[in-house]
């Protein structure tokens, strides 16, 4: 078959009325989806992703017999699958061009949690040909009694930001619900579309069904090489790069010129309360009044729709953004991306920077802004990343245990099953093709009765295994929880910020206008006087009343309480192994600016930098305290699992740990022993404090009086359903949960420790918040090259990390310091 | 900080002996949550709460049923320690009237055996105003002993010599980082003690429920952390 053939006359015509002619990938994804043959469409942003996937769908549906009244309803054709609401709307949006161009009778409708009742109500009488949607929506209608019916007749189930979404526990619920699909509708085939990947055959064995034992099946692949160049420079100014800090005040003069040079620039800030920061800054600085605009998830949806619209109409300047437009959404006219802050991956830098000229011939422009000497060697690592287009993503692990329990709990409400069966099923989707039956049958009773080894909730099982060999759902009431609690994102419980009065006699006065939200954690630690930046404003800390944080405007403008809590994502491994290459490369340095090149060569010369597999760590005393130094480049996480473990050995070895500070490039240690001298005598050696077994015993014994593990069991409690997220008709907040999820922990773990939740907990917290994989894997790698630099004063390298200390403390002891500084040390004494 | 004595002149918070003084009895807050009164040989402990994890778990919020025995252990332990000849348990001894028939059979036996052990009242709660019968133990309503009354309730306004539960009290503390603990609020004249179920939280001693019925400069929070206690006096307190 030729190229030409392929497409029908009607769509021919369409692409030759707009003076285009179909793309290689596009006819590539046809010829595949005519055969029925799933695929993976790798390709840059403004490569024209979408019609490529929908492309087959569309042949298919013009080429299909009109529905006849009186005959059966046919269900949907083709389902789209998003990680965001937004960018199922806009698809929508982009679709309508060559269907309503092209004259065809087909229908798209979108169902998110924003689609009415009465519209869900009729989507499901009436499915539309093309259903957009999102893996919680989707998570719903099968669990619906009419799932069959629905998806029946599904073909196609497209796949957008795939390597987004996989690496997620909305993946996890995603594969589920996939291989839910492929029960229902065997012939489905699966489309994939991705920015580029580092592994591309994982994708392409997600999106297959797979059988135990068998070598993996892959889908085809498709790839459309990157387009024109990228044009990205690192932000230089006059003045010079900060030591530490995460501002990058000194650049914002600059970039307010750069700003008003172009039509429409994007600014890219990893965390939301830099977003508010940098949006304040720059409407301090903003003269000219260029019409600059804020978009980040805190904001309410009504000004987030605004902004975008704004955007749209080419009425904006420039917009401060979080990730919340990080995804594939087309925003109109940028051609300048700013992105503030070390992009902490190479592949995340590449997404960010395609959002410039969504044309894919013509190059985009972006500018980094690092906002310390540290960041300047990520960002320029990142750049030399993006030019030999290197990538990096963090591979799929296995499915999590806690969204398999969530999903059993709706394969039941959508009718009985049998394990077996249904086993088998799971055991298909790529990221659960290692769960045994006994972990599957553990989880099937953890929905049924909880799961313990006290058979205490027989009677009031939500499931039950009936004569009929079949596990039924035991009282429609579970399914109506199962709806409300459905999903896998567990917010951090937000408070409302009101302006009020200041606080007088036994409370803040209240009254004033709503400014935004913020996490219930970060006003835990405040207490009234306290000052700190939202909305743009320093302000006061009041008091709370109810859900509701109340402040004043504050005099100083200097906030008290730093907002920034550093990055979100950790710096990858491929970046921080680009960083360790350039400090050890001086013939690379002529691409620094000049203060960041003195930097290094004063600490060539005063200390020494290390090779790219060695660890530098340095000692020296400061202000009556002995500090120890380590430079591992491993990301913030890793750092602070190992900052938590070195601390407890310092401890044992007799150093007196006082504290220690991660950051994604540095650890520092203070003590109140001489460490450097400890080290020197070999009392305890370098290597055997750093020794890779750190990970088991003392892992093991930090990790069970960590708050980290309760706060990772939490979420895996709520996700599967051992406590609700949502209760009927009211939205509890975190601290209301009826029982607390820490004191159920604290029993659980004592009764019955190999619980399948503290499993799933516990595989949470290594794989994520600590970063165990990370670790293990650098701790064997400096095995025998670690070099120690006994100092008699701070070296260059360790100025960023001094000036950040002041955080941390050591685990544990910590609060118990709290206590004891607020009891009354009199009657203490007494007592003793 | 300041001795307490030129600060206020209560320097009667404590006895001779480094006992609580409270309404004349010496006393001590013991670190596991319970009330020990060594002259009477008396140990109080409120608000027990058993089997308050099934009572989630008849709804199908299925939380380790396991709160019993966790609760059953660390009181086995205080009695075992402390010896005392009587117990006094100062209501919601049992989350619910259904309580004691969803005993597992194990701790059903050890809650026997420990009340069997000793001279055991059971004073009656808002959740359990009957105690169950077959457990042995004496029901009542509320106690007397020398200079000290024990119930459930307190009592509104100010009530000398009142030993109660129910509220739950805990106290925040800390300036930049805070810790929130179980504890016993004590104004030297009225005690209320923290309550002990593994499943039962705390509320926060600033909170409008607490309001009248202490002496704010005398008041002290015994907070319980980590197998210490902490006094803190009232001026530390921080509200949630």
């Amino acid at each position: 078959m030729t190229e030409t053939n392929l497409l029908p006359p009607k769509f021919e015509a369409w692409f030759a009325s707009r003076g285009w002619s179909p793309r290689a990938h596009q006819l590539a994804l046809l010829e595949h989806g005519l055969a029925g043959r799933s695929v993976l469409l790798i390709a840059p942003t403004g490569a024209g992703k979408t019609l490529a996937g929908f492309l087959p769908s569309l042949v298919d549906l013009a080429a299909r017999p009109k529905w006849k009244p009186g005959t059966r309803r046919r269900g949907v054709h083709t389902l789209y699958i998003s990680p965001l609401k937004a960018l199922a709307v806009d698809i929508e949006r982009n679709l309508e061009t060559p269907v309503g161009g092209i004259g065809l009778d087909i229908a798209i409708e979108t169902r998110t949690g924003d689609t009415s009742a009465s519209r869900r109500q009729r989507q499901k009488l009436i499915p539309p040909d093309i259903l957009l949607t999102t893996p919680e929506q989707l998570a719903l209608l099968l669990a619906g009694r009419d799932a069959e019916t629905f998806f029946e007749d599904l073909k196609t189930v497209v796949l957008d930001e795939l390597h987004a979404l996989v690496t997620s526990k909305r993946g996890d619920l995603l594969a589920l619900g996939l291989s839910r699909l492929r029960a229902i509708a065997p012939g489905i085939r699966t489309v994939g579309l991705s920015a580029t990947v580092a592994e591309p055959d994982e994708l392409r064995a997600w999106l297959m069904s797979q059988a135990p034992g068998e070598p993996l099946s892959l889908s085809e692949v498709v790839t459309v090489a990157g387009g024109a160049r990228p044009d990205i420079r690192i932000f230089e100014a006059d003045d010079s790069i900060p030591w530490a800090g995460h501002s990058a005040r000194y650049a914002y003069k600059g970039l307010l010129e750069e700003i008003d040079r172009r039509r429409m620039t994007l600014i890219f800030v990893n965390t939301r309360s830099q977003a508010e920061m940098v949006f304040s800054e720059l409407w301090r600085l903003n003269d000219a009044n260029l019409p600059i605009a804020l978009h980040h998830g805190s904001l309410d949806v009504g000004q987030r729709r605004k902004v975008e619209a704004a955007m749209a109409d080419g009425r904006l300047r420039a917009v401060v953004a979080t990730s919340t437009l990080d995804l594939g959404i087309d925003w109109g006219d940028v051609d300048l991306v700013i992105h503030i802050g070390a992009p902490k991956g190479a592949s995340r830098l590449a997404q960010r920077v395609g959002r410039a000229n969504h044309r894919m011939d013509e190059p985009s422009t972006a500018l980094l802004v690092p906002a310390n000497r540290f960041e300047v060697l990520e960002c320029q690592a990142a750049l030399d990343a993006n030019y030999i287009g290197a990538q990096d993503t963090p591979p799929i692990r296995d499915g999590a245990l806690d969204v398999l329990a969530q999903h059993v709990l709706g394969r039941a409400v959508a009718g009985p099953f049998r394990a077996d069966d249904f086993y088998a099923e799971v055991a298909s989707a790529y990221s659960y093709r290692h769960l045994d039956r006994e972990r599957f049958d553990r989880v099937v009773d953890l929905v049924a009765t909880g799961g313990y080894a006290l058979r205490a909730y027989e009677r009031y099982a939500k499931i039950k295994l009936t004569a009929d060999g079949t596990w039924r759902l035991t009282h429609p009431r579970f399914a109506q929880a199962y709806r409300l609690n459905v999903g896998t994102i567990i917010e951090s419980p937000m408070l409302k910020v009101r302006l009020g009065g200041k606080a007088r006699g036994r409370g803040p006065v209240m009254g004033g206008r709503l400014l935004g939200e913020v996490e219930e954690y970060f006003c835990e630690q405040m207490k009234v006087g306290d000052t700190f930046l939202f909305a743009g404003e320093v302000l006061r800390f009041e008091g709370m009343r109810e859900t509701e944080v109340i402040v004043s405007r504050a005099r100083s403008s200097d906030p008290r309480i730093p907002v920034y809590a550093g990055g979100k994502f950790p710096l990858s491994t491929f970046l921080a192994a680009g960083v360790r290459k350039m400090l050890s490369d001086p013939s690379s340095w002529g691409k620094l600016p000049a203060p960041v090149r003195d930097w290094l060569e004063l600490q060539r010369d005063h200390s020494l930098l290390p090779r790219p597999d060695e660890l530098l760590v340095e000692t020296f005393p400061h202000r009556g305290r002995y500090f120890l130094v380590l430079y591992p480049f491993e990301g913030r996480l890793a750092h602070q699992t190992l900052g938590m473990l070195l601390t407890r050995r310092l401890e044992r070895f007799g150093q007196k740990p006082l504290g220690f500070i991660a950051t994604d490039y540095v650890i520092g240690v203070w003590c109140a022993a001489d460490v450097g001298g400890a080290f020197a005598r070999g009392e305890p050696t370098l290597s055997r404090l750093l020794e890779p077994d750190m990970l088991g015993d003392d892992l093991e014994a930090w990790m069970a009086e960590s708050y980290l593990l309760k706060r990772m069991f939490k979420s895996c409690a709520m996700i599967a359903g051992l406590v609700e997220k949502n209760a009927i008709g009211s939205q509890k907040t975190g601290r209301q949960v009826t029982v607390s999820t820490d004191l159920i922990y604290d029993v659980l773990r004592e009764h019955q420790p190999d619980h399948i939740l503290l499993e799933a907990a516990w595989a949470d917290a290594s794989s994520g918040l600590l970063d165990l994989g990370r670790l293990s894997d650098m701790l064997s790698r400096i095995n025998g090259r670690i070099v120690h630099k006994r100092l008699d004063r701070i070296s260059p390298l360790a100025v960023p990390i001094m000036l950040e200390i002041g955080g941390e403390r050591v685990a544990g002891e910590a609060d118990e310091d709290v206590l004891r500084q607020a009891a009354d040390e009199i009657i203490r004494e007494a007592m003793a | 900080m300041t001795a307490l004595t030129e600060r206020q002149g209560d320097d009667d918070v404590l006895t001779a002996g480094g006992l609580v003084n409270l309404n004349g009895a010496a006393v001590r807050f013991d670190a596991s949550g319970v009330l020990h009164w060594p002259e009477e040989r008396l140990l109080v402990v409120a608000d027990l709460h058993f089997e308050k994890g099934s009572s989630h778990g008849v709804r199908g919020r299925f939380v380790p049923p396991y709160d019993t025995r966790a609760t059953l252990r660390a009181l086995a332990e205080a009695i075992g320690r402390l010896r005392p000849e009587r117990v006094i348990a100062l209501g919601d001894s049992f989350h619910d009237g259904d309580a004691e028939r969803r005993l597992a059979p194990a701790d059903l036996e050890a809650l026997t055996a420990l009340v069997g052990s000793v001279d055991w009242t059971w004073v009656a709660g808002n959740h359990d105003p009957s105690p169950p019968a077959g457990l042995g133990g004496r029901p009542v309503a509320e106690i007397v002993i020398g200079p000290l009354v024990f119930r459930h309730e307190p009592r509104p306004g100010r009530s000398a010599g009142e030993v109660a539960g129910h509220l739950h009290p805990a106290a925040k503390v800390g300036r930049a980082r805070s810790v929130r603990r179980r504890a016993f609020v004590c104004d030297g004249s009225r005690c209320l003690l923290p309550a002990f179920g593994a499943y039962t939280g705390g509320l926060n001693v600033m909170d409008a429920a607490f309001k009248g019925l202490f002496e704010r400069s005398r008041l002290i929070a015994w907070m319980l952390s980590d197998g210490r206690v902490y006094p803190v006096r009232s001026a530390e307190f921080l509200p949630d």
